[in-house]
């Protein structure tokens, strides 16, 4: 049922706390917020600014820089939309049948969230290094994962797969199988319920997914340092190539392409507020 | 309607991924490069190194090479091309990376005969960098073990400037005690005693000291003094003790990456490079010893004359070292207690 701004009832308790204590939780609240949250962008964005926009242009458009802005929407360009896949086919699974191991499957795929990044890059070395499971066979075949591109990939996945099938399957399991079961009565076929029932229902539980998924694809640092081997203009990601640029005493470099992942983050803040504003209702009714 | 909008919500999503995905792989270029994994504090002379080698090899045979840099830690490095980070070249800070790449078969046993001065084309060594005027008055090992003393200086176990900065003490330590093993011994525990914190690399520890302005004397490499000095301003000044390291960092052909790349012969040229005169006066510039003669006559002034000792005749050689003192429960083991 759509939440709707409660009127305040008189007699409730809670609504008779002095104005003091209501003021000062409110600015409890701003001011951790503001300390913890706004402060640190502030800075980013001063710190990035600091010489002026010259240098800050200058920063983003240097050659390392730019192939760390490509490699970064390159890996998030391929890891998001495979994860989208698993999301949705993991989703369904678990709330349209019932099966043995399933809280098993719900358990592992929570597995990313509480697994260390550095432990999840550690485990991409040990299979497909030089010395690991398949190392050997890949050098056979003259095949590359770790320390490229591959090796990216498949670090920034692990960290991401959870996004979209943890927002899908409370969802999904709420809104039970009646309205497919209806479908099927009528007639109707399995994409043709897919696209035509289902989609429709999760709709904004799986853009929420993928914009969360997105911002952690392209922030995600621990996973992809291991993985990465630090090769400039090749397998640096953003984050890494903060960090190398910071080490190098370039505090304007740095910043701006700090600056940069923070505005991606802010835009992907922006485009859920967005559609939840826009379509909130509908949202409503189906996000709980 | 509200249907039609998320409908053309998806396929904005899906062109916006489909256009970005297309510029992200247009970014590919056809030409021969070699990857050289190096250390913490060569960055900046090897971005400088590679540009003269670059224009010196397309004069010499029209052939255009590209030199990808990697660096970090020289242990982690080491980790990575043994995992398989395919380097054409090692620039490591200390000969037992080197070795371990070699025990797992990717380079020759005896790289280190294979070039000039056991291999290591250029040299540095370990210095103090203290703040301006130099209020602590800080003028040699002894100085650092006076209580109220904050040390800086990264982890020994990961970072091999680290290494070279303990040798260095330990080696100060035995010259001042007439070879007193226990008082070497002592000396070092109570330097680690003033070290509040360990960064895992060279650099993280000068940005500890220089930017954010924590403890009292930086154990640098003598390259990443001049570095911090010159990018960090003039608040920090260096202080050259009585007596140090000649710190050795070799540099090798990783063989079966170069004979699967087919890059041997570029990248054996690269390594002879660094002995000509033009890359020892870069290294001169960049504040790494230079080997040649004429040049470090050159430079004489920039590098002021201490006594130096080596680690092969103070501790025997890296392995020995190694295994003596950093390996798992040895020497910095027993005496660093990482504070509460």
């Amino acid at each position: 049922m759509p939440i709707k701004a409660t009127a305040p009832v008189a007699g409730r308790p809670m609504l008779r706390d002095p104005p003091w204590v209501r003021w000062s939780l409110i600015g409890l609240a701003l001011g951790f917020l503001g300390l913890f949250v706004v402060l640190p962008l502030v800075t980013v964005f001063a710190q990035a600014l600091h010489s002026g926009f010259g240098p800050y242009f200058d920063a983003l458009a240097e050659p390392d820089a730019l192939s760390a802005i490509r490699l970064t929407l390159l890996v998030a360009a391929i890891a998001v939309p495979v994860n989208l896949v698993f999301g949705v086919s993991a989703a369904w699974a678990i709330s349209k049948f019932e099966f043995r191991g399933k809280s098993l499957l719900i358990t592992l795929i929570d597995l990313p969230f509480s697994v260390s990044p550095v432990i999840a890059g550690m485990v991409y070395v040990l299979l497909f290094g030089l010395h690991g499971w398949f190392g050997p066979w890949l050098r056979a075949h003259d095949l590359q994962v770790v320390f490229a591109l591959p090796g990216l990939v498949l670090a920034t996945m692990f960290v991401t797969f959870p996004f979209v099938a943890r927002e899908l399957i409370p969802l999904m399991q709420e809104q039970g199988v009646e309205e497919e079961e209806a479908a099927v009565s009528l007639g109707a076929r399995g994409w043709q319920i897919f696209w035509r029932v289902t989609l429709p229902n999760i709709r904004w539980g799986l853009l929420y997914g993928i914009l969360l998924c997105n911002a952690r694809a392209m922030g995600e640092f621990g996973a992809v340092s291991v993985v990465s081997g630090h090769i400039r203009g090749l397998t640096n990601t953003m984050p890494l190539h903060v960090e190398i640029l910071y080490n190098e005493y370039n505090f304007v470099g740095a910043f701006a392409v700090a600056s940069l992942l923070a505005l991606l983050a802010l835009v992907t803040l922006v485009a859920k507020s967005v559609v939840e504003w826009r379509w909130g209702d509908s949202l409503a009714g189906t996000r709980h | 309607m509200v249907t039609g909008g998320w409908r053309r919500t998806l396929a904005r999503l899906v062109l916006a991924l489909v256009v970005g995905l297309g510029w992200a792989a247009g970014a590919k270029a056809a030409e021969t490069t070699l990857l050289n994994v190096s250390y913490d504090p060569t960055r900046e002379l090897y971005v400088a190194i590679n540009k003269a080698f670059a224009a010196k090899w397309q004069a010499a045979t029209g052939d255009t090479v590209r030199i990808n840099q990697s660096h970090g830690g020289s242990g982690k490095q080491a980790r990575a091309v043994i995992d398989g980070l395919e380097a054409d070249v090692v620039t490591l800070a200390l000969a037992y990376d080197i070795d371990a790449i070699a025990e797992s078969g990717l380079i020759a046993a005896n790289w280190q005969q294979r070039l000039p001065n056991n291999s290591t084309p250029f040299t540095s060594t370990v210095v103090f960098l203290v703040r301006k005027d130099n209020p602590r008055h800080i003028h040699d090992w002894g100085d650092l073990v006076q209580p109220g003393i904050q040390v800086i200086t990264p982890n020994p176990k990961t970072s091999g400037g680290a290494r070279w900065n303990y040798l260095a003490a330990w080696g100060y330590a035995l010259t001042a005690n007439h070879g007193d093993e226990a008082a070497a011994r002592d000396f070092v525990t109570r330097l680690y005693g003033n070290v509040p914190v360990l960064d895992s690399g060279a650099r993280g520890a000068t940005i500890t000291f220089a930017q954010r302005g924590i403890g009292d004397v930086l154990l640098a490499w003598e390259n990443d003094a001049f570095l911090a000095r010159q990018a960090l301003g003039p608040d920090l000044e260096i202080i050259y003790p009585s007596v140090s390291i000649l710190a050795e960092p070799p540099v090798a052909v990783v063989d079966r990456v170069v004979d699967h790349h087919n890059t041997r012969k570029v990248a054996e040229a690269y390594l002879n490079f660094l002995y000509t005169p033009e890359a020892q006066t870069i290294a001169a510039e960049n504040f790494h010893r230079p080997r040649l003669p004429e040049v470090a006559a050159k430079y004489k002034d920039r590098f002021p004359a201490l006594k130096l000792f080596t680690i092969d005749e103070v501790f025997g050689g890296w392995s020995v070292a190694q295994k003596k003192h950093f390996a798992d429960g040895g020497v910095f083991d027993q005496i660093f207690r990482p504070h509460p």
